[in-house]
Order: structure tokens, then C-alpha cells, then sequence
């Protein structure tokens, strides 16, 4: 029954896997008009795989998992502009994502597929039960990438941009300038204060460096920054209702820690205070096209900040608002 | 690498679940063919009644699990939700909603407006979906 179950599954995977694989084919053909066929690249980068670096000494192993993300991130986008030469750089980026999302998903079939066989090589029915537990889960999370896959292939906004959408709301109109590595910062009047608009730049799938973008304000402004408020997707429990708005303090930023560290680094050093603000999403509605709830959320998001910047700075301060997450579909 | 080649390998059903069910369905069959034919000798009656009732079972139950079968394949699918670009006009506020377009990104300039000719702005990109009829829970 159990093995009956996980099988059930493993075919699904497999399509999924297979279909992803398929899209991911076609729209690099589409958009990179490649003279060659990107068919064996595709399967190699698949195949792709990070080394995270070692712990046994944790000091300064934050600036070297930085290095390794930023190799990987390097060879991704090369990787990309070898397979479709002819695509612009928001199509880069969207296809890197892309290959990102089939990737996951090789990566989870083939996890599903080395326990089932694995269970029924050694005949242990505690093999076997221990993924068919966490199965729903994966499956829902496996849906949720090929959901993500249609969108990035496709250049389509996705949940986990409600930061990025809150911030292209707030500096849409105002002039923008580059920062560090792939973000943008506008400086818009706010609530009587000035405020430092910051998200990665789109509307490529990037999530840029918002550590790096923070911190080149700060220092900009010599410490004198009266607050930052950081705005980003959340993960919801069940039960939550999608869109749901909370607020709190720290740093509200995701993916591998290095950004979080270096916004934190610079609040310790100049005593800034730190606001959050997130909206509730579950996994799948997190990397599949942005659901209205989301949308309709941001009006929310914005009125939050306003009573949060006109409760704890006064007029005529300097302050920076961070809208996090991928800015894929989201110009600015 | 023949596995990664894009055959389909979710319409494959087990060979051994198929000859399962149409072995079943073939004895039952004959359990019906066999139930009629001895329901003619009153004698027998009891018998050819307990026929009968195996035999629509098993046409039942394999019935179910073909269709079973059947009914999965089918579900395996990537749903792709449908995705709606609204559209602004600055100057007049004129709202366009339309199917996305591969290209579109929010706050991206779009055509003229039909009605006052002015530039047009991508001011929503999202998909709505229609939630079953949530089970009221009391927490």
C-alpha cells in the first residue's frame, strides 16, 4: 500500500520533472535563438550542484558561502548566455530562474526515486514509511516549482515579490540609481521624511544583493539613518489567511544568510532600529504567479509603513525602506 | 540517456495490475455465462444466484480499478492559472484588463489610450483564483 503510494507519486515527479525539462527547452529555443541545440546543456546544468563551505572553524564563513554564491551565481548566468546568446538580460534572468526551478525539481524526483528504490532493494518497510510521510508536503512543494517554472519561464510576477512590488510602488516616478550588484534606490519624500527606496533591479527574475544595497546607503549617509523598515513574503502557517499582514522587528530578508548578516553588521555599528513588515504567503503561492490577495495586500503593506515611519522618526528624518524578494515581472 | 528523453511515462500502467484486472473480469464473465446457464436447473439455484453475485462483483470491482487507472492519468497534468495585466491610463484613468502577454511587467508603458490617446501604464499583473467554499472551522 505504502510503496504503492510513494510509486503513485514517483510517476507524478516524474512527469513533472520531465515536463519542466520540456518548458524549459522550448523557451530557451524561443528566446535564445541558438544556433545549436541547448538540449545537452540543459541536462548538464540539471545536473548542477553548489558545495557549501566548510563549518568546522564557522569564522568568516559567512564571506566565503558570499564567494561560492557569487561563483555559482557567475557560471549560472554564463551557463545562460551560452544557451541563448540572443536573449537580453531580463531574459536572462528569467531563464536562469528558470533553470533553477526544472533543476529543484530534477533534484526532488531524484531524491523520492533514491528512497523508493532504495526501500525496496533493502526490503525496509522504515525506509519506504519515512518519505511516504513527508510526501504530501513534498508533493505540494514539487507543484509549487513547476507552477513557478510556467511564470519564469514567461516573465510573470510571482508571490514572493510583494516586498520588491511595495517598493516599486513607493519609487515608481522618482529617479532611480544603481547600487551594488543588480539593486536600485530612489529617494522619495515620505510622511515628511526622506526616504531611500530599495528592491533588485527588474523586471528580470533577481533577487540582487539587498545587503550590499543597504549598507552602500548607510554608508552613503554616514550612519545617520533614523530607521530601516525591510518588507518581504513569509512563510504562513495553515490556518493564516493568505495576504495577511504582520509586523515585527529584525531583519526580514530569506535565502542563505549572507544579506542578513551584513544589514545586521551595519545596525550594530551605527544603532539603527529595524522594522519588518511581511506578508503571509504559503510556499506555493510564494514561487507561483502573484495571487490578487498578494496584490491587493500591498495597499495594506504601504499604510502599515507610514504608521510605523510617523510613530518612531520625526519629520525631517533619513530613512530606508527594503522591499525584498525576487522583482521578476516588477519594473520599477 | 533514454530516461530523460520526453517519453511519457505516466500513461504506462503496470502490466501485472492488468492482467490482474482482466483476468477477473474474464472469470467473472464466465461466472455470469455459468450462473445463466445452470439458473435453468431449479435444483441448482442457490448455486447460480452465488454466481451471479461474484460475477457482478468482480465485473464491479475491475471496472473500478481500470477506471481508477484511467482517472489518474488524466489528473497528471501542469496547470498553467490564468494571469490578468491590468492596464492604466495616466491621464484619464481608463482601466483595461486583459489576458497576460508574454513581455508585460508591472509599471511598464504600454499602448495609447483608446479614449484620450495618452500613454498607457501596466498597473497589476495577477491571478485570481476561485476558492472552494471554505469548510467552516471553529479555530
Amino acid at each position: 500500500m505504502m510503496i504503492r503510494e510513494v510509486e503513485g507519486s514517483l510517476y507524478k515527479l516524474k512527469y513533472i520533472k520531465e515536463e519542466g525539462r520540456k518548458i524549459t527547452i522550448e523557451t530557451i529555443k524561443e528566446i535564445g535563438k541558438s544556433q545549436t541545440d541547448p538540449t545537452a546543456r540543459v541536462d548538464r546544468f540539471l545536473e548542477y550542484f553548489t558545495i557549501s563551505p566548510q563549518n568546522l572553524d564557522p569564522a568568516g564563513i559567512v564571506w566565503k558561502l558570499e564567494h561560492i554564491l557569487d561563483v555559482r551565481d557567475i557560471r549560472f548566468k554564463d551557463e545562460v548566455k551560452l544557451m541563448a546568446p540572443s536573449a537580453d538580460e531580463t531574459q536572462t534572468n528569467n531563464l536562469e530562474n528558470t533553470l533553477e526551478a526544472a533543476s529543484a525539481l530534477n533534484f526532488i524526483y531524484k531524491v523520492i526515486r533514491h528512497y523508493y528504490l532504495l526501500g525496496k532493494k533493502t526490503l525496509s518497510l522504515y525506509v519506504i514509511m519515512q518519505i511516504q510521510m513527508i510526501l504530501p508536503m513534498i508533493m505540494k512543494e514539487a507543484e509549487a516549482y513547476a507552477s513557478a517554472l510556467k511564470a519564469f519561464a514567461y516573465g510573470q510576477p510571482i508571490g514572493d515579490g510583494a516586498g520588491a512590488l511595495v517598493a516599486a510602488r513607493l519609487m515608481h516616478g522618482y529617479e532611480i540609481r544603481k547600487l551594488e550588484k543588480d539593486c536600485v534606490v530612489a529617494t522619495v519624500p515620505f510622511e515628511g521624511r526622506t526616504a531611500f527606496v530599495v528592491k533588485a533591479e527588474g523586471p528580470g527574475g533577481n533577487v540582487g544583493k539587498p545587503g550590499d544595497a543597504v549598507k552602500q546607503v548607510i554608508e552613503e549617509n554616514k550612519g545617520k539613518i533614523a530607521m530601516i523598515v525591510m518588507i518581504d513574503a513569509a512563510l504562513k502557517l495553515e490556518g493564516e489567511e493568505l495576504g495577511e499582514v504582520a509586523e515585527g522587528v529584525g531583519a526580514a530578508i530569506g535565502g542563505p544568510g549572507v544579506d542578513q548578516f551584513k544589514i545586521e553588521e551595519e545596525l550594530v555599528k551605527y544603532h539603527i532600529p529595524i522594522n519588518a513588515l511581511v506578508v503571509k504567503e504559503d510556499v506555493g503561492d510564494a514561487v507561483s504567479p502573484l495571487r490578487k490577495e498578494v496584490f491587493d495586500s500591498i495597499d495594506t503593506v504601504i499604510v502599515r509603513i507610514k504608521e510605523v515611519v510617523s510613530e518612531r522618526t520625526k519629520e525631517g528624518d533619513k530613512i530606508v525602506i527594503a522591499g525584498i524578494g525576487n522583482t521578476i515581472g516588477i519594473g520599477q | 540517456m533514454t530516461e530523460t528523453q520526453g517519453t511519457a511515462p505516466t500513461t504506462r500502467i503496470s502490466a501485472f495490475l492488468l492482467t490482474i484486472v482482466f483476468i477477473t473480469l474474464a472469470l467473472s464473465f464466465a461466472a455470469l455465462i455459468f450462473a445463466v446457464y445452470i439458473l435453468e436447473q431449479p435444483t441448482e439455484a442457490e448455486t447460480a444466484w452465488i454466481l451471479i453475485l461474484l460475477g457482478f462483483l468482480g465485473v464491479g470491482i475491475s471496472t473500478y480499478v481500470l477506471f481508477q487507472t484511467r482517472r489518474r492519468i488524466s489528473k497528471l497534468k501542469i496547470v498553467v492559472p490564468p494571469v490578468t495585466t491590468t492596464i492604466e491610463c495616466k491621464k484619464c484613468g481608463f482601466k483595461n484588463v486583459r489576458e497576460f502577454q508574454r513581455g508585460d511587467y508591472i509599471f511598464k508603458e504600454g499602448e495609447n489610450c483608446q479614449k484620450c490617446n495618452e500613454k498607457t501604464l501596466i498597473t497589476a499583473i495577477y491571478r485570481e483564483v476561485k476558492d472552494k467554499e471554505k469548510q467552516k472551522m471553529p479555530f
